[in-house]
């Protein structure tokens, strides 16, 4: 009996394995689906354009930072500063807009740019955890926001800033826009480019990746760099679509959100995977649960629990792989 | 995985101060190699007590510059401030010596004290038993997923951090309700007492801390702990219990996390469900500040005390000055952070060459 039995059972494993292995790949996909499918049949006016709208828009910041944390990840890193580089370019706006629009974004951008430096001088030169060089910047980087700022929200008037944040192209919204473009240049950067095999190499084993010649503590740096760039283009879209400065409260947690659509997109916290596209599907997803708990008035905390159950789910169904 | 072995070692070294002096012996190297050796033990001084040193220091330098900071006043006062902090800080020094981290503390900590605050309604036991309770249930969660799940400790607590927010907001009318201690209650005492011009909560937490480095330095759990830090494997392989102490350690941080919540709700009278948001960071600044290692392995609990009451001190300086905008604070700590950590970083480095 057991003989025969045992290459049932081997090929059963072999099976589970295969399924497994299919939903770790897929399971974020598939769990978009039955969310989408569960709206269209419970939810009335979901299929509408304005809904769609207004969630892609409202996931909009949260994905772009995904895209950088999903890059600093991918190295086996982590980045917690992002909502502080949100406040650090809401806090700066205001103060270079009289310059004219492009000036203060680009300041913005320099400023995101150089606290990824920041981070990643620290991890890849002095070899401090990324969690904690990252931490520092967070606590640092708000109050550093709050100080320029004094502490005060403020109206944001230029008109070229606040077209970006509610303007349309063709119908879709600019910030959506630039969020799809992001994600298409990350995805190209991972898939296509040198840098994002060396990226994947260093996350999968950085020991090996210096003896293979990788230049490890530049693409360290600009792995950062990169997410602290990504984390300062959504401070200054959610800056402009608020239509205020408003660095106390502007992207608080959100980098929890972003590592969560991260892991629930299928790239393990471990490093040496990236996954651009489920990332995307991940953030979309984490989204739509909010909405649609809210539109079946489920309180929010309610939301919180489901959503924490989620994350639990995610990272058991990828387990295996992690630990391999 | 050598790394990691040799990282175990060197935690056992830190724990075992003995295990210093036979290595000594058993080499009985030339000079040179002496002199290497203090200074590398110099080194691993100086990174699990640099922490009190930078405390010394900057009492001093503030003791000198402010008339109001070197009194029994205000002395009292950064001690009742920061116990809540420390309490939270040495469950988190466990769990980050065994290799994890608790992202969940800041929410049990709220969770504790509006519990707390519910619970002191049926009577002083149930006030402080109803908390600990759900730290330790939230705990267990956190540390079977870990231990059986095999799931990282990171996305585990961040996943209870949003579990037990959520379920917080659900006790308390999504946020709205706010419990409040009966006036007679037994209970405010443990929070607004006093021995010795001490707060109770100050008491609590240097009883605790002392337990704590007991159970760190001198039970087999402790040195289990040590040895799942610094590698998992090799404490598997030597038939160590590492999931029930990985299970321990988060049961544990729970159950310090929601007893400083309890103790706040006490001093404060009521259970405030916005409490303890970024509490989970301050502990870790706190642990990382008194030379624990994150990556396991090593580390204490004196050094945390340290930490908390570095932190504290700061904050306490900052609010002295007075003119100063009270963001620099934030500034301040995280630059402070920055420089602790680059020091560290160094010194552990120094110490393994």
């Amino acid at each position: 009996m057991s003989v025969t039995s045992t290459p049932a059972v081997a090929v059963r494993g072999a099976d589970r394995r295969r399924i497994a292995r299919w939903v770790q790949d897929n399971g974020v996909y598939v769990a978009l689906a039955a969310v989408v499918a569960f709206n269209l049949a419970a939810t009335p006016n979901f299929a509408s354009l304005a809904t769609v709208r207004t969630q892609l828009i409202q996931v909009a910041p949260i994905l772009i930072i995904a895209l950088g944390m999903a890059l600093v990840i991918g190295t086996e890193g982590i980045d917690l500063s992002v909502g502080s580089v949100m406040a650090l370019t809401a806090a700066l706006l205001p103060l270079y807009l009289g310059y004219g629009t492009a000036p203060a974004i680009l300041i913005s951008l320099a400023a995101g740019a150089a606290v990824g430096l920041v981070n990643g001088s620290l991890i890849a030169f002095i070899g401090v955890q990324p969690i904690v060089a990252t931490l520092a910047l967070l606590v640092g980087g708000r109050g550093l926001a709050l100080v320029f700022a004094d502490g005060r929200l403020k109206q944001i008037e230029d008109p070229n800033l606040l077209e970006l944040g509610s303007g349309s192209v063709l119908g879709v919204p600019i910030v959506v826009l630039v969020a799809l473009v992001l994600a298409l240049a990350v995805a190209f950067l991972v898939q296509r480019s040198t840098f994002g095999r060396q990226l994947v190499a260093v996350g999968g084993n950085r020991a090996a990746s210096e003896l293979a010649g990788i230049p490890v503590r530049r693409v360290l740096i600009w792995v950062y760099v990169l997410c602290g760039l990504l984390a300062a283009v959504a401070g200054i879209l959610a800056t402009a679509r608020l239509r205020a400065s408003d660095p106390s409260a502007v992207g608080t947690l959100i980098e929890l959100s972003a590592i969560t659509a991260v892991v629930v997109g299928g790239t393990p916290l471990s490093g040496g995977r990236v996954r651009i596209v489920g990332t995307v599907a991940g953030a979309v997803l984490m989204q739509l649960i909010t909405a649609t708990l809210i539109t079946q008035d489920l309180p929010s905390s309610t939301a919180q629990i489901v959503q924490a159950a989620i994350i639990v789910a995610a990272v058991y169904v990828q387990r295996q792989r992690g630990s391999r | 995985m050598s790394e990691s072995l040799e990282r175990s070692a060197s935690g056992v070294l830190t724990s075992v101060p003995l295990a210093d002096e036979v290595v000594a012996v058993d080499e009985g190297g030339p000079a040179v190699s002496d002199r290497a050796r203090r200074g590398e033990r110099l080194a691993g001084l100086a990174q699990r007590q640099g922490a009190w040193v930078v405390l010394l220091l900057v009492c001093l330098v503030a003791s000198l510059s402010f008339d109001s900071f070197a009194t029994t006043d205000n002395a009292s006062n950064i001690a009742i401030q920061t116990s809540f902090l420390a309490i939270v800080a040495l469950g988190m020094t466990f769990a980050i010596i065994s290799g994890g981290i608790d992202l969940s503390v800041g929410s049990v900590f709220a969770l504790g004290g509006v519990l707390a605050a519910y619970g002191s309604q049926y009577g002083f036991l149930v006030g402080l038993g109803l908390p600990l309770l759900a730290g330790a249930a939230i705990g267990l969660i956190n540390g079977v997923l870990v231990a059986k799940g095999g799931l990282a400790p990171f996305i585990v607590t961040l996943a209870t951090l949003l579990g037990a927010r959520g379920l917080l907001l659900a006790i308390t009318d999504e946020g709205s309700t706010t419990f409040l201690v009966p006036r007679d209650s037994a209970f405010l005492e443990l929070g607004r007492g006093e021995l010795l011009g001490l707060g109770y909560p100050v008491w609590m937490a240097l009883v605790l801390a002392l337990l704590a480095g007991v159970l760190l330095q001198r039970t087999s759990f402790g040195q289990c702990v040590f040895a799942i830090g610094g590698s998992q494997d090799a404490a598997r392989l030597m038939g160590l219990p590492v999931a029930r102490a990985t299970m321990g350690v988060y049961v544990l941080s729970g159950i310090l996390a929601a007893l400083a919540g309890a103790l706040l709700a006490a001093r404060s009278g009521s259970g405030v469900p916005i409490v303890g948001v970024g509490l989970e960071l301050n502990a870790i600044s706190a642990v990382v500040i008194g030379g624990t290692l994150l990556t396991g392995g090593a580390g204490g609990i004196s050094g945390t005390v340290a930490g908390v009451l570095l932190l504290g001190v700061i904050q306490n300086i900052i609010n002295q000055i007075g003119s100063l905008n009270s963001s620099l604070q934030a500034v301040v700590s995280g630059a402070f952070l920055i420089l602790v950590v680059i020091g560290q970083t160094y010194l552990s480095r120094r110490q393994r060459r």
